[in-house]
């Protein structure tokens, strides 16, 4: 593909990445809306967060595991205890990958 | 007694600085995904000015990620941004969600705040947004840093292309995922949440296994949210 195809294509690939951006946000939010949509979308957060997380954290390629060699999944725990406890968002950051830091140096 | 109110500019400075300190964990994520993707797009045949306007323009990472490997097995153009389109989608259950809380906002700021709306700012504004109201300067300090954060690391990938190959010793790419733990267990509130993250996180998974590979979060959401409306309802009647 020649760069100027390429140029076009990422401009169309703006503009439909735009649009579900903008449109809710730019229509909802001047109105009030009905209760149960209300209630509905507060759910969305935790909802499309532990979407996004699960599978990087309990996939490695297309396989379920919960070895040892899956860090991530085994670092998410004491980066789940810091948050808990001191609700600090850096700090668990930290220990997270200082968790997978350190266990990658030991395992070589 | 403190009688002195902080000047506008004070707390616009404030919330600059918070807004700086809030947003470490995406830069530091956005750097070291920015650069694989800078590698990528490199090794794609994207020119340099392309991909950097991929990230300007787009600003999307798994979209861009999944983009430049169709640019390099030819895929059509219109294809490509059909495909974008979908992965993007669930911006759109974002967008809506952040709504209510962006009321006396202006047009100018809302289109600006959307403009830059990626799956990371997202979580933490659903955050901050829910327990009060950031000051203005600090949701759009999140969201500028954070947009530098990629385009840097989308420059750096393609500056120091196959050189710096592994992020790894430092573990940088455990930043987002460590940083959606925590913020998951902030969002997260009764037994109620509980269960819709569970069932959200499994669904996503489950579908993902059994190949709705682009809709998997989208589909996950919507019905791990509608499980978690229905079941508040379905409580406070009980109880009631």
């Amino acid at each position: 593909m020649d760069q100027k195809t390429i140029f076009l294509t990422i401009l169309g690939m703006a503009v439909v990445t735009y649009i579900p951006r903008l449109l809710p946000v730019s229509l909802l939010s001047s109105r009030s809306l009905p209760p149960l949509i209300f209630d509905w979308l507060r759910y969305v957060p935790v909802a499309v967060l532990s979407a996004m997380l699960f599978p990087s954290i309990i996939l490695q390629g297309h396989q379920v595991t919960f070895g040892l060699d899956n860090l991530f999944f085994w670092a998410a725990i004491p980066t789940l205890l810091v948050a808990l406890k001191t609700r600090s968002l850096f700090g668990s950051v930290v220990v997270g990958m200082m968790v997978v830091a350190v266990a990658r140096y030991i395992s070589g | 007694m403190d009688t002195t109110s902080p000047t506008k500019a004070r707390l616009v400075k404030r919330g600059w600085l918070t807004g700086f300190a809030q947003a470490i964990p995406i830069v530091l994520g956005y750097i070291s995904i920015g650069i694989a993707f800078g590698v990528l797009a490199q090794k794609a045949g994207l020119s340099t000015p392309n991909t950097l306007l991929m990230s300007l323009l787009v600003y999307a990472g798994s979209s861009q990620l999944i983009a430049v490997g169709l640019f390099k097995a030819g895929v059509p153009a219109l294809s490509i941004i059909a495909t974008t389109f979908v992965v993007n989608l669930r911006h759109m259950l974002m967008s809506a969600a952040v709504s209510p809380y962006l009321r006396r906002w202006r047009k100018a700021e809302l289109a600006a705040f959307a403009y830059q709306l990626t799956d990371e700012t997202f979580a933490v504004h659903s955050v901050r947004l829910a327990t009060g109201r950031p000051v203005k300067s600090e949701v759009f300090a999140i969201n500028a840093l954070a947009q530098v954060a990629w385009i840097l690391g989308t420059w750096l990938g393609i500056m120091l292309g196959g050189l710096i190959s592994d992020a790894q010793p430092l573990a940088l790419d455990y930043a987002l995922p460590a940083m959606f733990v925590a913020l998951l267990v902030f969002q997260i509130k009764d037994r109620i949440q509980v269960a819709v993250a569970l069932l959200a996180g499994l669904l996503a998974v489950g579908l993902l296994l059994s190949g709705v590979d682009r809709w998997n979060v989208m589909l996950a959401t919507l019905i791990g949210a509608s499980v978690g409306v229905s079941l508040e309802k379905w409580t406070k009647k009980r109880s009631s």
